[in-house]
Order: structure tokens, then sequence, then C-alpha cells
């Protein structure tokens, strides 16, 4: 089993709320993504266990949706807001800035798996721009001083 | 203190007795119900559902003149008034929160600032239509807003506001936070119905109209965060008080994000028919373009509505101001870009955005988008043909009104415009391989 109890525990609350069933799939997954990190078909299959609707279905949901990674990415996955405002307040150069400072290209991992880098389209900051979503957190006004900051913190913790 | 950083002109709105959605978006105890209640929160919730029929509810938004401000600007009223009266079926309710048109940063702060505001909305609307169980529908990169509701919602639950037998009159009311999967497209209403019901986020066909048969084929209205959240206030103050605020035919206040090349990028609530110029250059709200540069265009309403240039920005932020001058109010997501902006490279963004969110279930915008990438991408590489802008023109007008939703048609009104009032920098990019200005952003 991937998913905890908590998880499971979870999906089932969620499921019991919805008039009907098969709304309860983009809730399942992003319970599971979110204590997962990813989605895969062994996902899927337990998911579909617990609700009781075909991993088929499950699978036709998760794929649409472009938020659940469906490989394994980095402990933290940088997602960097590359559409027109922020662009017009320098994200090319961000991504530039990151790709440099985890000495990674766009799109993959550090060595320590630490960091994934990807640049995504826009996540509603447009007027604190440019700005990075990391795993929840949305980082607005960014500056170069406090990317060194976000990421130095966030290799302290490992 | 705030989650988001984003400068909002709340102070002006406290002043003010026409602003209303912003006056307590600075308090941060404004998350509270106490404090909700204190600021006279649910009272226009009690008001219409122990004093006012539905019929009521629904007559007085529709004169109040209070128009959608997800982007199509349909009246509230109006909409509300589709359901049919005597369907056996269960109606709901939807409030669309799923912003994700680009430069539009508005509904986060009201889910984030004053979510109450957005619960008390979605109840009354709930009741105009007799919907028992409402959905709120947030994307999902929103964790923060997500956290605000959720709890807001559970203290609305515990005070009393949602449940059964709401004050005594027997009324029930249900209320789910469902969150998106990162999908634009989501946002047009079919989509969104379809990613609720557990489906790919694909649009539908229309007829029929989600308030005959919408979410699990049942009478469904679907309503913006802002739309819902000037509910309450049009029940408290009354329609004629807020048909008198904005303009004529575009009545009341709206939240405008102001994003791109001001030196005060931020959100504002002013009344419709607000003065772009104004809105661009004054202290109070952009106060000018960053290093004092010229102004090259804005984009008045969101990544899909048409440029306007500098030339044409003396104009009313209003529906119908906006239309005479070719574009549109959109989600009244305001884009400013300074001179040293290539056209071409801005209509990149724009169509990458487009082509990706595209949900690919008709041809003319599934290929339609992706051509108008590769033309726009080569062109920005500086390996354009001669004839591009005319393959270009004659792609949009192959999208153009043939598709099933309006994402077809927006991701080509940005293209058709650029191409009309910037055609010769078009073509310059074309004939010299190169950018007529050096576009290169840094951030500092
Ligand atoms: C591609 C596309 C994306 C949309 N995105 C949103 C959105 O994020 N939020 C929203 O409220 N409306 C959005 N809309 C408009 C909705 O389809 C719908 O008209 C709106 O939610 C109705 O609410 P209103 O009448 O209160 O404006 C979008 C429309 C299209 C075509
Ligand atoms: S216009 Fe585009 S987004 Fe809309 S239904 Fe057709 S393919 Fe999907």
């Amino acid at each position: 089993m991937i998913l905890t109890a908590e998880s499971i525990k979870q999906i089932k609350e969620s499921a019991a709320r919805y008039p009907h069933r098969k709304s309860a799939i983009l809730p399942a997954i992003t319970i599971a993504y979110r204590q997962v990190g990813h989605l895969n078909d062994d996902i899927y299959r337990e998911i579909s266990k617990i609700i009781n609707i075909p991993q088929s279905e499950i699978a036709e949901a998760a794929t649409f949706y472009t938020l659940f990674p469906k490989q394994p990415v980095g402990k933290y996955l940088i997602q960097v807001c590359h559409n027109i405002s922020c662009a017009l307040m320098g994200a090319d150069s961000l991504v530039e800035y990151l790709e440099h400072k985890l000495a990674i290209k766009k799109g993959e991992t550090t060595k320590d798996n630490l960091f994934t880098l990807i640049s995504v389209e826009c996540l509603g900051s447009c007027a604190t721009a440019p700005m990075m979503q990391i795993n929840q957190d949305f980082h607005e006004n960014l500056t170069p001083a406090k990317v060194d900051k976000i990421l130095a913190d966030l290799k302290a913790k490992g | 203190m705030f989650y988001s950083p984003v400068i909002t002109n709340a102070s002006e709105a406290a002043k003010s007795d026409k602003l209303h959605l912003f006056r307590y978006v600075e308090d941060p105890d404004q998350v509270k119900v106490a404090t909700y209640e204190q600021h006279g929160g649910y009272k226009a919730w009690r008001k219409a559902l122990t004093g006012m029929s539905p019929e009521q509810v629904a007559e007085t938004v529709k004169n109040a003149g209070l128009r959608g401000r997800g982007g199509a600007g349909f009246p509230t009223g109006l909409k509300w008034g589709f359901v049919p009266k005597n369907s056996p079926k269960p109606r709901y309710l939807v409030c669309n929160a799923d912003e994700s048109e680009p430069g539009t940063c508005k509904d986060r702060v009201l889910m984030e600032r004053d979510p109450h505001a957005v619960i008390e909305g979605m109840a009354i609307a709930a009741y105009a239509i007799g919907c028992h169980v409402m959905f709120i529908y947030i994307r999902g990169e929103f964790n923060h807003s997500i956290d605000r509701m959720e709890a807001a919602m559970r203290e609305a639950y515990a005070a009393g506001h949602l449940g059964k037998n709401l004050y005594g009159t027997g009324y029930d009311l249900e209320m789910i936070v469902h969150t998106g999967g990162g999908a634009y497209i989501c946002g047009e209403e079919t989509a969104l119905l379809n990613s609720l019901e557990g489906e790919r986020g694909m649009s539908r066909m229309r007829p029929p109209f989600p308030a005959i048969e919408g979410l699990y084929a049942c009478p469904t209205i679907v309503n913006n965060v802002e739309t819902l959240a000037t509910v309450p206030h049009i029940i408290n103050h009354g329609a004629e008080w807020y048909r008198k605020l904005g303009t004529e035919k575009s009545a009341g206040t709206k939240i405008f994000s102001l994003s791109g090349h001001v030196k005060r990028p931020g959100n504002y609530e002013v009344e419709l028919g607000f003065n772009l110029k104004k809105f661009i250059y004054d202290p109070a709200f952009g106060n000018g373009i960053i290093g004092d540069k010229k102004l090259k265009g804005v984009i008045p309403g969101g990544a899909s509505t048409p440029f306007l240039t500098p030339d044409m920005i003396d104009v009313g932020l209003d529906y119908e101001s906006l239309t005479v001058k070719g574009s549109m109010l959109g989600s009244g997501a305001v884009i400013v870009f300074h001179e040293q902006t290539c056209i071409v490279w801005v209509l990149l963004k724009l169509i990458h955005f487009f082509h990706h969110e595209s949900c690919g279930k008709c041809t003319p915008c599934r290929e339609g988008t992706a051509w108008l990438e590769q033309i726009i991408h080569r062109i920005e590489a500086g390996e354009g043909h001669p004839g591009d802008i005319e393959a270009m023109d004659e792609v949009c007008s192959n999208i153009l009104g043939r598709t099933i939703c309006p994402l077809g048609d927006a991701a080509v009104m940005p293209i058709q415009s650029a191409i009309r009032l910037y055609r010769d920098e078009w073509q310059y990019h074309i004939d010299n391989h190169r950018c007529l200005v050096d576009t290169r952003f840094e951030f500092k």
C-alpha cells in the first residue's frame, strides 16, 4: 500500500460528501498527490478500491490535469509562472537564475533529489510578479536576494 | 501579515460609501466569522432568507443591473431566472473560483481575505434558485484560498449560517469546497461541470445550457467569486443604490487587477467607467510606467481581450466603452507593457498559453492554436517567412466562431488585434529576422 491510513480516511470522508460518487475522483487524486508528490497506476488502483470506481476512470481524469506530476519529482517542486504578467517582470530571467543556482536545466531534478524546476502557466499572482510556487506555497514579488534565502532555507531543512 | 503581499485600495474603500468589496480586505481579522458579523456580515443572508421570496431576491439583483464578473458580463439576475421553476430535480449553485485568465488575481484576494463575503453571496444566490447543495470550485494551486474558504465554511456552519433549518426557516443549505487540477479550461462553466462530475475537464456543447441541464444533468447556475461577493451588498442596500454606481449600462464597482510595467501593480476596486489612463498613471493606482518609459500597449481585460494602443486609453473601464474601442472588459485584468516590449514576444507568451490550455475537443481550436504558436514562434526566433502574417490571419478566421466553447475565440482575438494595431512591427520582425526593440526583462 502506498496511501497512508490518514489519506484513505480523508478520501472516504470527502467521497461521502458528494451527491454523486464520481465527483470524488478529483478530491481523491488530490489527496493522494499531496501525500505522495506524484501519481501513477498503483495509486489509481488503490483509489479505485477505496471509492469503488474503475481504475480506468480514475486514470482518465487524472491524466487530464497538469497539476499532478505523473513521475517522481524532487522533494521540492519549483514551478515558476512564465505567463505574460510574470514574463514582463522578468520570469524568464528568474528561470535562468534558478537554473544557475541549482545547476540544472528547466525540467530537471538536482542530483540530491531535493529540487525539480519547471515553468508553468499563470498562477494568479499577476500583480505580485515574478513568482514561483514551491510545493503548496506561493512566493511572490521575487528578487534574487529572496530567491537565495528561500533556497538556502529549504537546503538547510533538507 | 497577509499571505499574498498584493496591494489593494482598501483604505480608499473604507472611506467611500460607494466602494464595498474591498472595505475590509486589509483587516486581518475579517476572515473570522465574528469580525465579519461585526462588519455587518450575514445580515443580507438573514434578510433574504427570513424576509424575501427567492423571486424577490432574483428580481432585486436583476434590477441592480449586476453583470457577471467572470468575463462575459451576463446579467446575473436574468441568468438566475433561467432555472426552471417547476423542475422536480435538485438545483445547484457553483461558485467559479478557477481564476486562471492570465493577468487576473482578484478572486484570490476575496477568498484569502474576505471568505465569508463569498459564502454569504453564494448562500443568497443558492436561495434565489432553490438550491440546497452549493459548491465552490477553487483552482488547485490556490492552497491558501482553499484553506481559508474551508476554515470560513466550518465557522459559518458553527455559527448557524450554513446547515439545517437556517434561522429557523426550515431551509437547509450545504456547501462543498471542490478543488481543481490545474486546467484553465475548467474555468469555462461547462468544462468546470464536467470536472466537478469527475470527468476530464472538457467543454460541453450548448444547448442545453447549464441553467436547464448542468451539474448531474440538473439545473445549475455558475457564477464568478466577485459576482457572488457583490450580492450581499445589493441585498443590504437595495437595487437602486447599486444601480447608481458605475455607468448606466455597467452598474456597480469592479475589482481590476493591474499588472505588468506599472510602478504600483495591485488589485483595485473602482466604479465601472473609471478612466483607464488615470488608472495607469494616478499615484493611487498604477502610478505610471516603470522607469518612466513610454507606454506601448494595454490588454484591458485579461489575456483573451484585444489590445489598446496608447492613443486609445482615454476610455472608461466598463463593458460598453471598451467594446467601442474594439476590446472587452473581460475579467478586468489590466496588463500594461512599455516601449521596450516586442509585440511578437508578447503574442508568443499568449498563444503558448492558449495552445497549452486548449482541451482538444474541437479541431479548429486544437490544431489552429498549435499552428499559430508555430508561426509566432518562428517569427520570434527570427525565422519568419513572407506571408506569415496572412497565414495567421487565415488560421484566425478559421477558428473564430467555429468552436464549442469561447477559448478558441479568446486565443484569436488578441492575435488579430495585435496584427491590426502593430502590423509594421510584425513585418519588421519577419523582414529583419529580429525584434524592433530589445526585449529582455530582468527580475531584480
Ligand atoms: C476558457 C474560459 C475560461 C474561463 N475562466 C473563468 C474563470 O476562471 N472564472 C470565472 O469566473 N469565469 C471564467 N469563465 C467564464 C465562465 O464560463 C462563466 O461565464 C462565468 O463563470 C459565469 O459567471 P458570471 O456570470 O458571474 O461571470 C471562463 C470562460 C472561458 C471560455
Ligand atoms: S474551443 Fe478549444 S477549449 Fe473550447 S471546446 Fe474547443 S478545443 Fe476545447
